[in-house]
């Protein structure tokens, strides 16, 4: 299976929920690439809708996605803008994001953090 | 007498917390309510279905709707929520140690304490269960009824209680299709009529079963489910491959008791209700007398329920700091009694009922 295009999409039409509502556009990179998500949801979701199935590699190489999605189980954990360690399914998107997946712990890079503070 | 000033603080802001604020604030009692989410409504907000229940507790109104009529009252109220809030301890004297927005940190001195954090999902280990494409049905839940993302298109579940059925309808009604829901047992777990909409819908049920493991190099590609005997062992012969990308997971859920153990409460086994949790009087009252616990902390039931634990709690921390007389307190709390009582009833809430009994009891004995 290819990890970037596999099974997932947005739920566009719901017999309940009705339409799904308009949301503002917005543009994160993933691994480099430009990717759309929408303002206000989570990086989990916006990665989900664009097929992306491996979130991180274990430092053993093993593939991770989320698995609680409530900030409880730490498995949807990449680096953004830099910092590595950050649950992708309770953090929200914002313009311009750099999200990318990490190998292990991931590696700390200490101006990024400052930038992100 | 009214005590100091000090606010009431209520930790979580799923249905039990939000009534426990709404009848403090109601009282006019100083509170303030905290969650770690960017939205209150805790699990309520996944809820798309028509819940259970009596009608006086809004059996056939979903569960988000629920929500936001309990939104829209604290709103009204003017209660003080501070949302992205987590709180990350508690020390000695009622000192609530929150983060906001994960950059600001301070500590809150409070007056009571009342924490409704609600349950987590249990995970179940197999070969093959840390692969992408393996999560709780909570997670799926969430994805699928918060965010409109659908996570997958073939998915076994792995479960067959309430929460079971309903994620699996759920899928479905998000567009996925559900090859089959296992269970464990030699029967199933859920309500009827829950089931018997997933049954309608062409899902294949198997009892006795359990998943032997998850196959897929980047993500799960085939789950190997088998048959079970009695000693819940795996009968040889009885393999059965399925075609999924997704696992979910709906195997029970345990209380999140960590702020209950910092505050040192104590906590005793209700395998029932979800394993340890905060041992409580009827008023809620932890062994810490200054700190409630109410909803699915206090042992896993349902919104409804959690609601009136938080009615209870919020009831008495107004009258125990003085904003509440005798008579008020005494009439409100039998009245939300005699309803917790009408919700445990029936073969799923006469079992509850009895757990509910013996924690009195143990409480009585401590
Ligand atoms: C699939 C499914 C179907 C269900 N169907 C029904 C139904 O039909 N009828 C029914 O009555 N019930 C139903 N329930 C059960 C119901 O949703 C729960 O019992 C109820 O939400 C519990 O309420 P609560 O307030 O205790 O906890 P929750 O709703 O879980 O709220 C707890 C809140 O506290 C927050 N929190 C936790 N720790 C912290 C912290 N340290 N700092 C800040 N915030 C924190 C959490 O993020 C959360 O927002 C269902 C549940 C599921 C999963
Ligand atoms: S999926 Fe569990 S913390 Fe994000």
């Amino acid at each position: 299976m290819n990890a970037e295009k596999s099974p997932g999409s947005r739920i566009a039409k719901h017999a309940v929920l009705g339409d799904m509502p308009v949301q503002k556009e917005l543009t994160i990179y993933f691994e480099g690439k430009p990717l759309k998500a929408l303002e206000g949801e989570p990086i989990m979701a916006a990665l989900v809708a664009a097929g992306v199935t491996v979130f991180r590699y274990t430092k053993k190489g093993s593939p991770r996605r989320m698995f609680c999605g409530i900030g409880r189980c730490t498995d949807c954990v990449m680096t953004v803008d830099g910092v590595p360690g950050v649950r992708t399914c309770v953090t929200e998107v914002r313009e311009g994001m750099r999200v990318e997946r990490q190998q292990g712990v991931g590696n700390w890079n200490i101006q990024a953090e400052a930038d992100h503070a | 007498m009214r005590n100091d000033g000090k606010p009431a603080v209520v930790v979580g802001a799923g249905p039990a917390g939000l009534c426990a604020a709404i009848e403090l604030k109601k009282a006019g009692a100083p509170v303030v309510l905290m969650d770690e989410n960017a939205k209150p409504g805790g699990q309520l907000f996944k809820q798309i279905h028509k819940f259970f229940g009596s009608r006086e507790h809004k059996a056939g109104i979903r569960g988000f709707d629920i929500g936001k009529e309990l939104l829209a009252e604290s709103l009204r109220l003017g209660i003080d929520v501070r949302l992205k809030t987590e709180v990350v301890g508690i020390e000695s004297g009622l000192k609530v140690w929150a983060v906001e927005d994960r950059s600001k940190s301070y500590t809150l001195d409070a007056g009571k304490l009342i924490l409704a954090t609600g349950a987590t999902e249990n995970a179940l280990s197999f070969p093959g269960w840390t692969l992408p494409g393996v999560m709780t049905a909570g997670c799926a839940q969430t994805l699928i009824n918060v965010h409109r993302v659908l996570p997958g298109k073939k998915v076994l579940m792995v479960g067959s209680g309430n929460v079971g059925v309903i994620v699996a309808y759920q899928l479905m009604q998000a567009g996925a299709r559900v090859a089959a829901v296992i269970e464990a047992l030699p029967r199933l777990g859920g309500y009827g009529v829950h089931t018997a909409k997933v049954r309608r819908a062409g899902v294949a049920f198997h009892c006795s079963t359990t998943i032997l493991r998850a196959e897929g190099k980047e993500g799960v590609e085939k789950a190997v489910i088998a048959k079970i005997d009695e000693k819940f062992r795996p009968i040889p012969g009885t393999e059965q491959i399925l075609d999924v990308d997704t696992i979910c997971l709906a195997v029970g859920l345990t209380p999140s008791i960590e702020l209950s153990c910092l505050a040192g409460c104590r906590q005793i086994y209700v395998p029932e209700l979800g394993g340890n949790m905060p041992a409580h009087d009827d008023y809620m009252r932890s062994s810490n007398e200054s700190v409630y616990v109410v909803g699915d902390i206090a042992g896993v039931e349902e919104a409804s329920t959690a609601m009136e634990e938080g009615r209870l709690a919020g009831l008495h921390a107004a009258w125990a700091m003085g904003y509440m007389d005798d008579q008020t307190m005494k009439t409100r709390t039998n009245e939300t009694r005699e309803r917790l009582q009408a919700l445990r009833q029936g073969v799923f809430g006469q079992k509850r009922f009895a757990a509910k009994e013996r924690i009195l009891a143990m409480r009585k004995d401590a």
